[in-house]
């Protein structure tokens, strides 16, 4: 079974340090929730997973079955299993997603037959609400973002990785979207998908069970629990974790007094 | 060495043969060529250009028709006819020598005519109609030594189902040729062309010039297919002029040549005329790809659309200058211009000068150039989808050319071309 270890994880980005440390296991099958206010890191998070550029690993490890993730270029993290559904998605001009995935398939030596795999596609385009034209463009060129999300979602039904980071799926999908996009990734996690999903609203964990939350504020993940700490969250909002760490706080009023 | 006015001589020009009347304009083109000289990077208009290495005193000029030149021989390689695919009339000169003439039967009925200039006995006002007088020394040159200027007509109202195909092929080491055609397609009549110029591994020079006449109403596809071979220097130059409601599509697609330029000047001369212009090209090892461009509005209504997306590898250079032209009496004018260049690796050097020159207030015009790597948020996110690295930079680099590849004209002989580009940004490692 597999399993994604996060441990210790700091990475700065321009120089400045935006996780402090962030610990996170997601074993196969689970549905792990990243939630936390904006700048918080969720998204570095995400990014650093997968390996874009502009981002600096400077302590920890992430390991993927045993794997260590960041010694590995993006392409070499997806091909071990990894995969990232973008909170903004690029636009790719010219590029066609029926070549993306084949290509992809075809280096995880998965080779489908051209005719197999437009067939696939199509079939989870409808499951997920994705308008049979939309195959046709250039990828996620001159897509609404709730398109562009959809259109995540079905790379990821395609693809079937071990591990799927989601960062946040939610936004821009309105609620029917959702669930279909919800009720897909589900389905996947039945098959052994592992999911760390970051997201800011409880509006995902509404349609997508979680089995542990997590809460990350200021790069740190300052508390985890079962689904009720989302609810316990929905109801007090971030505030109440939001305390700034003892040091800061003697500073602070160093400069009041 | 020898001068190079000694070689491209009033002497030379006299052997070239022909009626009396093309004899004289030769000649008078290559006694004004005597007191030329080429010019130099320091001219706006060949600035970046490596025009001071071209060495031209080391070519021969191409021997008269009929001469002693080389034996013209098969001339067409196999895969371009196959690639040009059904043709309404197909030239082929090789080593500037009229190799051989077909029109279908059809074609013949639509009043399609293909006439070698050097066969008229009366001048032929079609011959430097367009062009007037020559906008530089290499235009001069070809006045003074073109052997076999050729005349294609699409009378009034015709419709060519099929493109006419000009190949131009360069086979003898060392020469200069100076391939020359005039292209009139007269009211309504609608046509398409291609000009090819190819050569293999040789060493060889040339300083083509196409003249396009689209009449009234009248719709014109001109595709200019660049397959020289990598030794290959190609000077050539496009001047067209659009009468009003007349509509002309023209395209270029490069990929060869050690120095290759082309010079397009379209003007529009009649009210509501169109004149679209694209190109696609591709540099690699040390070539250098040089394109300057002209979108003259000189008539109301008049539109002007131009699109050149380019790529360049190793160490190869390209050059994008345009510029458009609006006169005072051309309100109304729709011109656009965009160049796009995509850096394939850190020792490229491209650029990209775009101009505007407006002499009337009512009109829109934009202009819009971008030079770069491959951006990496596209790199990434094809690689984070499992695509392997050389797989995604093909894919982005192919991506990059596809709006470009569905403008050029002559649909069915451009798709050809689209294969060279592929086979020059190569298979996936």
């Amino acid at each position: 079974m597999s399993e994604l270890i996060v441990e210790g994880l700091r990475a700065n980005a321009a120089g400045e340090a935006i996780l402090h440390g962030v610990d996170v296991q997601v074993a196969a099958g689970e549905v792990h929730a990243v939630m936390g206010p904006n700048g918080c890191g969720k998204s570095t998070l995400a990014h650093v997973l997968a390996g874009r550029h502009g981002y600096t690993v400077t302590a920890g490890r992430a390991l993927l079955d045993g794997r260590d993730l960041l010694a590995l270029s993006p392409f070499e993290r997806a091909k071990a299993g990894l995969f990232l559904a973008m909170q903004y998605p690029t636009e790719v001009p010219g590029v066609n997603l029926l070549d993306v995935l084949g290509a992809s398939l075809r280096a995880a030596g998965r080779a489908p037959a051209a005719d197999d795999l437009g067939a696939v596609l199509s079939s989870e385009a409808e499951r997920l609400g994705v308008p049979a034209a939309l195959l046709e463009r250039a990828v996620n060129v001159d897509l609404s973002g709730g398109e562009q999300k959809r259109g995540e979602a079905l790379q990821l039904a395609v693809l079937r990785p071990r591990i799927a980071v989601l960062d946040e799926i939610d936004s821009g999908l309105d609620v029917d979207a959702l669930r279909a996009v919800a009720r897909r990734i589900e389905e996947a996690t039945t098959e052994g998908l592992g999911v760390l999903a970051i997201t800011h609203y409880t509006r995902l964990l509404g349609v997508l069970r979680a089995d542990r939350v997590h809460i990350m504020i200021r790069g740190r993940i300052v508390a985890s629990g079962g689904p009720e700490l989302a609810d316990e969250l929905e109801r007090t909002g971030y505030e109440r974790w939001d305390r700034p760490a003892p040091a800061e706080v003697a500073v602070k009023l160093g400069r009041s007094f | 060495m020898p001068d190079l006015h000694d070689v491209f001589s009033v002497a030379h020009a006299a052997t070239l043969g022909g009626p009396g009347w093309l004899r004289q304009r030769r000649l008078a083109a290559a006694e004004a060529f005597g007191t030329a000289e080429l010019p130099s990077a320091g001219e706006e208009e060949w600035r970046y250009s490596p025009v001071a290495g071209l060495h031209l005193e080391a070519y021969l000029p191409a021997p008269p028709t009929g001469g002693n030149g080389p034996a013209p021989g098969g001339a067409l390689p196999g895969s371009l006819r196959d690639r040009l695919g059904a043709l309404s009339a197909l030239v082929v000169t090789c080593d500037g020598q009229l190799v051989s003439t077909e029109i279908t039967p059809a074609a013949e009925a639509a009043g399609l005519t293909l006439r070698p200039l050097g066969e008229e006995p009366e001048p032929v006002a079609a011959l430097g109609g367009v062009l007037g007088e020559p906008s530089d020394v290499f235009g001069l040159m070809n006045d003074a030594f073109c052997s076999a200027p050729l005349l294609l007509e699409i009378p009034r109202g015709a419709r060519l189902a099929e493109p006419v195909a000009i190949v131009n092929v360069l086979s003898a080491a060392s020469l200069a040729v100076f391939p020359r055609l005039s292209v009139v397609v007269g009211d309504g009549a609608e046509a398409q062309v291609v000009n090819v110029l190819v050569s293999g591994e040789v060493e060889v020079f040339a300083a083509p010039v196409a003249e396009l006449d689209v009449g009234p109403s009248a719709r014109l596809q001109y595709l200019n297919l660049q397959e020289l071979g990598p030794r290959a220097t190609g000077i050539d130059q496009t001047a067209a002029t659009v009468a009003s409601q007349g509509h002309l599509a023209i395209g270029l697609a490069a990929v060869g040549g050690s120095y290759a330029r082309c010079r397009v000047d379209c003007t529009l001369s009649g009210r509501g005329a169109t004149g679209d212009m694209s190109a696609m090209y591709f540099g690699d090892r040390d070539q250098v790809l040089d394109f300057r461009t002209f979108q003259n509005h000189s008539a109301p209504d008049t539109n002007s659309n131009l699109l050149f997306v380019g790529a360049v590898e190793d160490r190869a250079r390209s050059i994008y200058s345009g510029l458009i032209r609006v006169g005072a009496e051309a309100r109304g004018t729709d011109a656009q211009q965009t160049n796009r260049i995509l850096k394939l690796s850190e020792d490229v050097w491209a650029d990209s000068v775009p101009n505007l020159e407006i002499e009337n207030n009512d009109v829109r015009c934009a202009h819009a150039s971008s030079v770069g790597p491959i951006d990496e948020d596209h790199r990434f996110y094809l690689e984070s989808r499992g695509v392997p690295p050389d797989v995604a930079e093909r894919l982005i680099v192919e991506g990059f050319f596809e709006e470009v590849r569905g403008r050029l004209p002559v649909q069915a002989v451009a798709a050809g071309f689209d294969e060279m580009v592929r086979a020059k940004i190569g298979p996936d490692r």
